[in-house]
């Protein structure tokens, strides 16, 4: 009997909430755009993605709260919770889905299947392998976006400047990471057979292993460099601590790395890319063109950045060559 | 709501899982993290390969069948503690999942799934949840049934016995090492199917798709009893899958409700503490004899 009470109880909640769930979105009356944004963890670059996004659709006229109204939410890893997400995203109807990161991109378009929500992703590494696109140069039907694949070459000529004799250079990744191991391939296939490099590599499979493969480097190196590695950005004091008492040079690959302690780095400026995702966002709102003519971009911004004060804890020497041309960070 | 049915039916297939070691076998088995990912990941791997999705997936649960085998294996044949010989499965799957996948992502966005060959058949569009939810509920039923027939039999009565008293079960002459290794592969092999299915609702495999599947199951297995109260098999499997459901739900309505994810899994660990603590404390109340914690 009492049992039997409960699931009525259960069953008579469940009815009232999908009764008054749609009811409420449906409340507020349609005067402005919704724009949803997700992105798979709380991170500096990410963070970044964000806030340059919505600063460049402020840019475009879509001010917050009064053109624009946006819903925000972040499953802190949890991919389980991403699809969650992705779907009362889809479920609302919003005018455009802005997706940040490759597990959420991929989740929101799953989501978003069949319907014709259009979607913006960014800070994708690799889209075409993720299926998002079908080639670099060409945007499905409702989904379209900026990559953040870095370019590493630039980030290697950065390297050579400041640190000329390097032989030996070594790289922390997380294996776990498409975004890392593409750029890890790159180098090793590509770069330094060019450049006459040894690459030494330390993979670490979360925050933990970070320092371990920090330390398996020391006395193996002439300078350590490391991808948009996101388990390797989460713990990137234990690297610091590493090449601080062993006077390795450090380099990063965002200028967000710079100036949490790396001595330099080439970096993607995610605020950038966040302001581009918003431009392709502007035009789709205003309705001058659909996500499919909006040819996907890579990330062509790479401005070298130094920290000085870094580079002297490391015991490195940066050329006022480089100086000159890159974004000074002051701590 | 109807996403909520759609997951509760998934995670159910994991939440009877956990529901097998758990609690019939007493064993917590925590290969679960890495079993869903290993489903999910071989799943994509052969779609994406050409294979049909069908043979994809049974190909998913005989590799779940192989890890919870061995999870067995370093339980009784090299004596490891149950959650250890769980926790080291789950960190060397980590490494198998990336091998497999050959990276840490497998899209399955441009794939013909078994999602889309439902739709086809049914003739709705691929993307409709009704779809979602009717493959999921084939699962669930076929799950169901055959666990239903299967804990019955002689065999699946001997496998409870391990589990409720193995001394009284070994001295009637059982070998309750095969219970454990046939319990624990059922179990994985059922979750990895979930995280097959799973992998083709949402359109990738990923290397981190299975944190916290473990912590899921048993919040849905503990949830499920507190609240459906079940007595039998057909019941506790309803219960596992009820549990799955209502913890989805849960978690959609704090999702909707705008509540920062991040405190989700403290939220998670709270329901589950409350939902272990509320029986103890009930009995208490009763003056009633509550035996020690147990320690595993």
């Amino acid at each position: 009997m009492k049992r039997k009470k409960v699931l009525t109880a259960i069953i008579g909640i469940a009815l009232v909430l999908a009764l008054a769930l749609p009811l409420s979105s449906c409340a507020a009356e349609k005067k402005m755009y919704t724009v949803c944004i997700t992105q798979i963890v709380t991170h500096p670059d990410l963070d970044n993605h964000r806030n340059g996004f919505m600063d460049g659709m402020a840019e475009e006229g879509f001010i917050e709260g009064e053109d624009i109204a946006y819903i925000i939410r972040n499953p802190e890893g949890d991919m389980t919770v991403a699809a969650s997400i992705a779907d009362y995203f889809v479920s609302i109807k919003p005018d455009l889905i802005h997706a940040i990161t490759t597990p959420c991109a991929q989740t929101v378009v799953a989501a978003a299947e069949g319907t014709e929500i259009p979607i913006v992703f960014g800070t994708v590494t690799d889209p075409v392998a993720a299926g998002l696109i079908p080639s670099w140069t060409e945007a499905a039907p409702y989904v379209t976006g900026v990559s953040d694949w870095a370019d590493v070459p630039t980030q290697i000529d950065l390297i050579i400047e400041i640190v000329p004799d390097c032989k030996n250079l070594g790289i922390i990744y997380n294996a776990g990471e498409t975004n890392s191991v593409v750029q890890r391939d790159e180098l090793v296939d590509e770069i330094a057979p060019d450049y006459g490099l040894t690459i030494v590599e330390a993979t670490a499979a979360s925050t933990a292993d970070v320092y371990a493969a920090a330390m398996s480097l020391v006395g193996r190196v002439d300078a350590i460099w490391v991808p948009t590695d996101n388990t390797v950005f989460s713990a990137f004091d234990s690297i610091l601590k590493v090449v601080e008492e062993n006077d390795i040079p450090f380099f990063g690959s965002t200028t967000a790395m710079v100036e949490a302690g790396a001595c330099a780095g080439a970096g993607v400026d995610y605020y950038w890319i966040g302001q581009q995702c918003a431009y392709m966002a502007a035009k789709i709102l205003r309705g001058e063109a659909t996500p499919a003519e909006i040819t996907p971009m890579t990330c062509e911004m790479l401005i070298p950045a130094v920290n000085l004060a870094a580079a002297e804890r490391m015991g490195v020497t940066i050329p006022q060559s480089v100086i000159d041309k890159a974004q000074v960070i002051e701590e | 709501m109807s996403f909520s049915f759609y997951e509760g039916l998934v995670f159910g297939l994991v939440a009877i899982g956990v529901y097998l070691t758990l609690r019939v076998l007493a064993f917590p088995d925590l290969t679960v993290d890495g079993s869903y990912t290993l489903g999910g990941a071989t799943a994509a791997v052969l779609i994406a390969g050409g294979i049909s999705p069908i043979l994809a997936m049974l190909a998913a649960i005989g590799v779940g069948l192989c890890a919870g085998f061995i999870t067995g294996l370093l339980n009784t044949k090299l004596r490891l503690p149950a959650l250890l010989a769980g926790i080291l499965m789950m960190v060397g799957l980590w490494s198998i999942n990336l091998r497999v996948m050959g990276g840490a992502n497998v899209s399955l966005l441009r794939e013909v799934t078994l999602f889309d060959m439902v739709a086809d058949f049914l003739g709705l569009s691929s993307g409709s949840i009704v779809v979602s939810i009717i493959v999921a509920f084939v699962f669930a039923v076929i799950v169901f049934f055959i666990l239903n027939w299967f804990l019955r039999t002689e065999i699946g009565l001997s496998l409870r016995a391990s589990g409720d008293n193995e001394q009284m079960v070994r001295s009637l002459g059982v070998d309750t090492d095969k219970n454990i290794l046939l319990g624990c592969s059922i179990s994985n092999g059922l979750v990895a199917l979930a995280g097959a299915v799973v992998a083709q609702g949402q359109g990738f495999a990923d290397v981190g798709m299975g944190i916290g599947m473990i912590v899921m199951g048993l919040a849905s297995v503990i949830i499920g009893e507190a609240l459906f109260r079940p007595r039998g098999v057909a019941r506790l499997l309803v219960a596992a899958v009820g549990g799955a459901f209502m913890y989805r739900l849960f978690i959609t309505i704090a999702l909707r409700l705008g509540m920062a994810p991040g405190d989700l899994k403290m939220i998670t660990a709270m329901l589950v503490i409350i939902a272990l603590a509320i029986p103890y404390i009930q009995k208490k109340l009763r003056h009633e004899w509550v035996p020690p914690a147990v320690r595993w």
